[in-house]
């Protein structure tokens, strides 16, 4: 897909990120806002899923629930999720919980929130395709901060102990968690040497949020070669929304009326730009 | 009765003859094949089992992600692990999502013996219990232990299956039907309901003759199934009887005894006594001397029938 395309896509999934956040008056925006790029190309490029029931289907899932509203947003964009269905995000009774349901809603391939957990779910999935010699691929998006949880690297060292080459981990590393910088709060660099010592190719993404940058560290990251996948992704927490940028109280918290306004004037500036530049 | 065998081993033996019936069967253990007795199916079918080695958790969470693409996954290791270590995992990726993973655990209770405290789980029952969409299936002997593989692995969702490290009793003949949710009368009477689970059971048929010998009649009920529990032959034999003791190898708190005092408070009040660990931790001895010091043995059922026709 072209560039032009996928920035669209990522706009009005910043948008609906927003309103769903908005609309509850609670949820995680900042990491939800970082992964954009990383779950639109995934989604829109890279991933092939014919439908969310073939069993050869490439899986895609979000270790860090939190940023929910991604995962909905991109399942909006691929017309699993009705858009007026986003307002009912972590209201009762809704598909859309604070943080995924496999059980909820199709789509959604692992239910997560308990951080760390969804990395070894997600190798489980990579197991099961290499024992029964299917050729998808799995990818999992953890946060930087979450890969303090020792259960993160039981994960990663049995990926590379059953070869599961394919099985990508993508590190959205936007160097914030609630209680503030990553390093500060428990270090968790160096992030690559460790992925490495663990048996993985490497790769970063000196921008995350760059489609260009993101699909040439994918495209390093295909080979066949018996060793997991992880691509450490350096993002913006809050990327797009100009207050919410590197800010780690946006993590945990909605916007009200008037930050609400703002941010999706951003958005809709940034989606006439986008149309200024297809003409 | 024929020899005394482990329901570890039951369970192994088990394992490895479905896995030749079931080929969506896959077994994951925690680096303790070998004392799970998992070791015969990874023998007959190498490309279906997973050693993860000393990582619990992670065995879990791949357990959750190799049933969500069909499998029937079957995790292993000591109960204390399996349950205490692991409670998160289970909670989260398999419970909450109701995921077909068999959380198939073996060393339970006080029976590890030498091992000691840390080692002897107390709590697990308790523990997978409290979750829903689990079913928790004790046997009481090795024939049991073999039905309920089988009959865990029709279940579409979670199961956790007790299993111990000593030999036991086998004390049904091996044509026995297993209906999970059911309990089996083993033994009818009139003046006391015994309720028992797993290595329990045998003692309470022995505690049964000797209370015959005192001129009471007591009647004994394999609770296999704690959860769900079969609550109209537990209220039936409370109401016949009119006096009920519960026995476990597990703590006086969560487990075999609480859902039966909850039924009965709500259904039926009777009064119970409890044959469970009090509260306590074990520590490391012989099987049998644990027992003894711990007062799970056929000689404390019968006392604590006594304690009856104090108030």
């Amino acid at each position: 897909m072209d560039n032009l395309e996928l920035k669209k896509i990522a706009a009005e999934a910043r948008k609906d990120i927003i309103e769903m956040v908005y609309s509850a008056s609670s949820g995680h925006p900042g990491g939800s806002l970082s992964g954009v790029e990383i779950a639109a190309l995934l989604y829109f490029e890279i991933m092939d899923i014919p439908s969310f029931t073939d069993p050869d289907r490439d899986r895609f899932v979000l270790s860090k629930g939190h940023a929910s509203p991604l995962l909905y947003s991109m399942l909006c964009a691929k017309g699993v999720v009705p858009k007026e269905e986003l307002k009912t995000f972590r209201r009762m009774g809704s598909r859309l919980q604070g943080h995924p349901d496999m059980k909820k809603l199709p789509g959604v391939e692992m239910t997560t929130g308990s951080l760390g957990l969804g990395v070894g779910a997600a190798v489980g999935m990579a197991l099961a395709g290499k024992t029964d010699k299917k050729n998808y691929s799995v990818y999992c998006l953890c946060g930087d901060g979450e890969i303090e949880e020792g259960s993160v690297w039981e994960a990663c060292m049995s990926a590379s102990h059953y070869k599961l080459d394919n099985f990508i981990l993508i590190v959205d590393n936007n160097n914030l968690q609630i209680d503030g910088e990553i390093g500060k709060v428990m270090n968790p660099y160096p992030i690559n040497e460790k992925l490495a010592a663990f048996g993985f190719d490497v790769v970063t993404a000196e921008d995350g949020n760059c489609f260009d940058c993101l699909r040439s560290a994918f495209g390093k990251l295909t080979e066949k070669n018996g060793r997991p996948k992880a691509l450490v992704a350096k993002t913006v927490k809050g990327k797009g929304v100009s207050y919410m940028e590197n800010q780690a109280k946006w993590h945990g918290s909605a916007p009200n009326e008037n930050e609400r306004d703002q941010a999706v004037n951003e958005l809709d500036m940034e989606l006439a730009r986008l149309a200024e530049e297809e003409k | 009765m024929s020899e005394d065998i482990a329901t570890r081993e039951a369970y192994g033996l088990a394992l490895k003859d479905l896995g030749a019936v079931n080929d969506k069967v896959v077994v994951l253990d925690a680096d303790l094949s070998g004392s799970t007795k998992t070791s015969n199916f990874a023998q007959a079918y190498p490309d279906r089992f997973f050693d993860m080695g000393i990582a619990e958790t992670n065995m879990t969470n791949v357990a959750a992600g190799m049933a969500a693409c069909g499998k029937i996954p079957f995790i292993s290791t000591f109960a204390v692990f399996g349950t205490g270590r692991n409670y998160d995992a289970v909670r989260q990726s398999i419970c909450y999502p109701n995921l077909n993973v068999k959380i198939a655990c073996t060393h339970a209770g006080l029976t590890v013996g030498e091992d000691g405290a840390t080692h002897q789980s107390l709590e697990d029952i308790s523990l997978m219990n409290g979750l829903p969409n689990m079913t928790v299936f004790v046997p009481a002997d090795a024939v049991e232990a073999r039905a309920a593989v089988f009959e865990a692995a029709k279940i579409d969702g979670p199961v956790y299956l007790r299993f111990s490290r000593g030999k036991t009793p086998v004390i049904y003949p091996e044509d026995h039907v297993f209906i999970p949710g059911k309990a089996d009368v083993l033994r009818d009477g009139h003046n006391v309901a015994i309720f028992a689970c797993g290595v329990m059971v045998s003692e309470a048929l022995k505690a049964a003759e000797l209370l015959y010998g005192q001129g009471v009649s007591a009647a004994v009920i394999n609770v296999s199934t704690i959860k769900p529990l079969d609550k109209e032959t537990v209220v039936r034999y409370a109401q016949k009887c009119g006096n009920v003791i519960t026995c476990e190898e597990h703590s006086i708190y969560g487990g075999l005894n609480a859902v039966i005092c909850q039924t009965l408070a709500e259904e039926c009040p009777t009064p119970v006594r409890a044959v469970a660990v009090n509260d306590v931790f074990g520590q490391s001895g012989k099987p049998d001397q644990l027992m003894s010091h711990y007062h799970l043995t056929a000689m404390d059922i019968a006392k604590k029938y006594k304690e009856f026709g104090e108030k």
